[in-house]
């Protein structure tokens, strides 16, 4: 049965609506990430299902459990929901030390203090902070913060977790380690996470399914696998991964790229592309390779403008007239040098219909 | 490597600029505080403590100093309540009208509290004040209703006028404050009631204490509202007794003992309310400053939201509204105590102070070149000290530093007495009996407002934006002119009205310093309403309050406006 169920959510702000018809469930234990560039709606998502905003429209559920429902004129608040959250800002009291700050939650509930005791040793220790129980949250580091409001929203066991961006406020190499304990936390404690991030890298590295927005309507929700390999647009494609768009334009059948040579007949689009005056070609440069052979009937011809070393990956950039595309290749595999003419074969030529004004 | 540099000037352009500051505060400030301690402790030719206790257990000096600490206390907790419960509901609550009763609450700022007590003794003086006659007359009531001479109308009026130090500071506080520290109390189970309680309040408590112990400052050292309110009973602070004894002995041993030694425990005081403040800051400056602004939330005040609307615009209106209402209204009146018909209100007194009166005219006149002189020049003198305080890395700057501290933490009375000290004659100069002697005491007093304001603005100027300057071979006196000064012009527009607005209605220090034809606005109003003059004190009262409100609107315009732009 599903967990966390979200129906036709729409929110707006003013005149503008900031979530639109939004629908997606979530299973017990699952990790479940909303990813788009800021303002996309995915923070105001998240917010609805914690309570602090409510929806204009549509219905949330948790279970069997109505949370929001405008229609029915219900709404729970946020203290009543049982969730555990986690905020960018570490959002943990100065005031309060680190013991009192993870028992919080639990004195609210009038708890029995042996039991306070116990489940705030056991979140303290999940998150490595025995030792640091009695300390001020102001005397830790950033990471430390972050992983006292973790263990504050483990203290009551909840089923689900919302993790509002709880990476971004650190530096990168904490952020890699600190993905890898969440991802260790929900193994040992079996919640279900609402991970919102504007970092694809990891929503890729944490979540079983992951909802890409954008404008406030989803675009997709897949596995981070199909999300990368079959984006369901130009949009999703652009936002996962390194891309590149070449413009293609399309006359009675015949097809040349945008400025610049006609496609090689191997490379032509698929037939339910047919008729359409512009199209875009995506491909992502590491699925790019240099063709030996110069009469390929698959190759783009194109020169060498720039090549850079970047450690493991070596960087081309390969005029084709008019425009430019990125290639990638591991350091180890030679390829032509600065100024070379090449061909180019794509692996996995994808296919877009250039909406207007993109 | 080794390269060849220019050798250095013994005294280069960073000497002359750190001699410069370090003089004009010393002349200034350190030289009148200095001359107060000595003639404290030094009696008879050495340096005498016994003497010091003994003024100090003169019944009317301890009286004195009991007062200034009781009044302090009584308006601080007052105004510490009533500023942290109008600061919650405009921020914290769906009270209609948030914005404008904000701005609202701002206004008692604009009214000097010395002509608040003086409406409020027209109101509420046992016999003569309107309220009481009004019951007593029509209520048959047999005692007034309320006697404003006692140390409970001293702390109510005080309470009326100070309280936006607690409301600003605890706003200021609520709003910066980091919206998810209250969600994440909120998704733990709290509801609003526990979060205000075990979190907003402690996180604010900082902010409340450091407004509270401004307030206290400011009380223990204030002059106008004891002045025109506890006399008439005995009631006397510290200040009003230091102005009695040099006001009534015209200079003797005896009274610039008792002056100096009360001013020397207005100055400890004070540096230790300072003190106090810096370390409650500095420990509980919690980081609450928000990562992402999503709106705080709010408390439903549902069926209370017109109620409490309708309670804070009475409060409004009983403060400011009634008091700015019954000064004006004095003030057109014939004569004082007559009703307030048509035929007994007009114009006359206003114009005949305006055009006719010399008392009045002259001190329009002198408070006025008096507070450009000063703000102009403490403005330049600010911007200079807090140049090399802020941005310069030379030799001999903790000196400055430690001078620079100095102008927060001498009251009004302190630096008046101080500079009766030093410009008298004794050291050469003599200024008594002059404008100067007034335009060199405004100097002293407002040169802490010069440093704040300056000093603020002087830190948004990073240092790279001066090396770039230097990097592009500008000299220090070109990256000056051209990078620091446009970048500072804000704070030093901001100094110049911080100084000359409260100089027009400045009453602590001229009071003490004024000859017949020195008086300026605020000696003109106390001293007319202490010949029993009311209702010109109270018309002239009136012009000093359009004076200040307009003034007041126009820099809220510009600066806003510039702001902005």
């Amino acid at each position: 049965m599903s967990h966390v169920r979200l129906v036709n959510v729409t929110k707006r702000f003013g005149a503008v609506t900031a979530v639109d018809n939004l629908n997606f469930t979530l299973e017990k234990g699952e990790c479940f990430s909303m990813l788009g560039p800021s303002g996309c709606g995915k923070t105001t998502t998240l917010r609805m299902v914690a309570g602090f905003e409510d929806l204009d429209d549509g219905e949330v559920y948790v279970g069997d459990r109505l949370l929001s429902s405008p229609a029915k004129n219900y709404y729970l608040p946020p203290e009543k929901r049982d969730f555990g959250m986690v905020f960018q800002a570490f959002a943990v009291w100065p005031h309060l030390s680190v013991y009192e700050n993870v028992a919080f939650p639990l004195r609210i509930r009038k708890v029995a203090s042996t039991e306070v005791k116990r489940r705030v040793s056991d979140a303290l220790g999940a998150t490595n902070l025995l030792e640091a129980a009695n300390k001020s949250p102001d005397d830790l580091s950033g990471g430390g913060k972050q992983r006292v409001a973790l263990a504050r929203a483990l203290a009551i066991n909840p089923d689900v977790m919302l993790l509002d961006e709880p990476l971004s406020s650190l530096d990168p190499h904490l952020r890699e380690e600190m993905r890898f304990e969440i991802k260790a936390l929900q193994r040992q404690f079996g919640f279900c996470i609402i991970y919102v991030t504007h970092d694809q890298s990891e929503a890729m590295a944490l979540s079983d399914r992951i909802l890409v927005m954008r404008g406030g309507v989803a675009q997709q929700i897949d596995t981070p696998l199909n999300v990368y390999n079959s984006p369901a647009n130009q949009f999703v494609f652009s936002f996962i991964g390194l891309s590149n768009f070449l413009e293609v334009r399309g006359e009675g059948g015949a097809y040349r790229l945008a400025g610049g040579d006609a496609l090689p007949a191997g490379l032509a689009p698929p037939p339910e592309f047919a008729g359409n005056a512009r199209l875009s070609l995506a491909s992502r440069p590491a699925e790019i390779e240099f063709d030996d052979a110069p009469d390929a009937a698959a190759a783009l011809r194109g020169t060498v403008v720039r090549k850079s070393y970047l450690g493991e990956i070596i960087d081309y950039l390969v005029r084709l007239g008019d425009q430019t595309i990125r290639v990638q290749k591991v350091r180890h595999s030679p390829g032509p040098e600065q100024g070379a003419n090449c061909a180019l074969r794509l692996l996995r030529p994808t296919w877009y219909v250039c909406a207007d004004g993109e | 490597m080794s390269t060849q540099s220019k050798k250095k000037p013994f005294i280069g352009t960073a000497g002359i600029i750190l001699f410069l500051s370090i003089a004009i505060l010393v002349v200034f400030v350190a030289f009148p505080v200095i001359l107060i301690l000595f003639n404290a402790f030094w009696a008879k030719g050495e340096f005498n403590l016994v003497d010091v206790v003994n003024v100090l257990r003169e019944p009317d000096t301890y009286q004195a100093l009991l007062n200034s600490v009781f009044i302090a206390c009584g308006t601080t907790i007052g105004s510490t309540i009533v500023g942290t419960f109008f600061a919650w509901l405009v921020t914290r609550t769906d009270l209609p009208y948030k914005n404008f009763m904000k701005g609202l609450f701002l206004v008692p700022f604009m009214l000097p509290s010395f002509i608040g007590a003086l409406a409020w003794k027209m109101l509420l003086s046992p016999r003569a004040g309107y309220i009481n006659r009004f019951f007593m007359d029509y209520f048959g009531f047999e005692e007034p209703v309320f006697n404003i001479y006692s140390y409970y109308g001293i702390m109510a009026v005080e309470v009326m006028y100070l309280f936006p130090f607690v409301f600003i500071q605890v706003c200021g506080a609520l709003e910066r404050m980091d919206p998810t520290l209250e969600e994440s109390a909120r998704i733990s189970g709290a509801g609003l009631f526990t979060i205000t309680r075990r979190i907003t309040i402690p996180l604010v408590l900082p902010s409340i204490l450091s407004g509270s112990l401004l307030i206290m400052l400011y009380s223990m050292a204030h002059f106008g509202t004891v002045a025109v309110l506890g006399i008439e009973n005995g009631i006397f602070n510290i200040p009003t007794l230091i102005y009695e004894r040099i006001h009534q002995s015209a200079g003797s041993f005896a009274a610039i003992r008792t002056g100096t030694v009360l001013a020397t425990v207005l100055v400890v005081s004070a540096a230790f309310i300072i003190w106090l403040q810096g370390k409650i800051l500095s420990k509980g400056r919690y980081q609450i400053i928000a990562g992402k602004s999503f709106r705080p939330m709010e408390l439903k005040l549902r069926g209370l939201r017109y109620p409490l609307l309708i309670f804070c615009l009475a409060y409004i209106g009983f403060t400011i509204v009634l008091p700015t209402a019954v000064i004006f209204m004095v003030g057109g009146l014939k004569t004082y105590g007559l009703p307030f018909t048509m035929e007994n209100l007009s114009l006359d007194n206003y114009k005949f102070i305006l055009f006719d009166y010399k008392t009045t005219k002259d001190a329009i006149w002198n408070s006025v070149s008096l507070g450009l002189s000063a703000a102009v020049i403490t403005m330049f003198a600010g911007v200079m000290i807090s140049y090399v305080i802020v941005k310069m890395k030379v030799r001999g700057k903790g000196v400055l530093e430690f001078l620079g501290m100095l102008p927060f933490s001498v009251p009004g009375s302190v630096i008046a007495l101080g500079v009766i000290l030093a410009w008298s004659g004794k050291f050469g100069i003599n200024l008594y009996n002059s404008v100067w002697i007034i335009l060199v005491a405004y100097i002293a007093r407002y040169m802490a407002f010069s440093l704040k304001a300056n000093s603020a603005a002087l830190e948004q100027v990073h240092d790279s934006l001066i090396e770039a300057a230097r990097a592009c071979g500008a000299t220090m006196w070109q990256s000056l002119r051209d990078i620091v000064l446009p970048l500072v012009k804000p704070g030093m527009f901001a100094a110049f009205f911080l100084i000359f607005l409260p100089s027009l209605r400045e009453l602590t220090v001229s009071i003490m310093l004024y000859a017949p034809t020195t008086r300026t606005i605020g000696v003109a109003i106390y001293t007319l309403n202490e010949d029993g003059e009311t209702v010109m004190s109270a018309a002239l009262a009136g012009i000093a309050l359009v004076i200040i409100i307009t003034g007041q609107t126009v820099i809220s315009r510009l600066t806003g406006a510039s702001a902005k732009g």
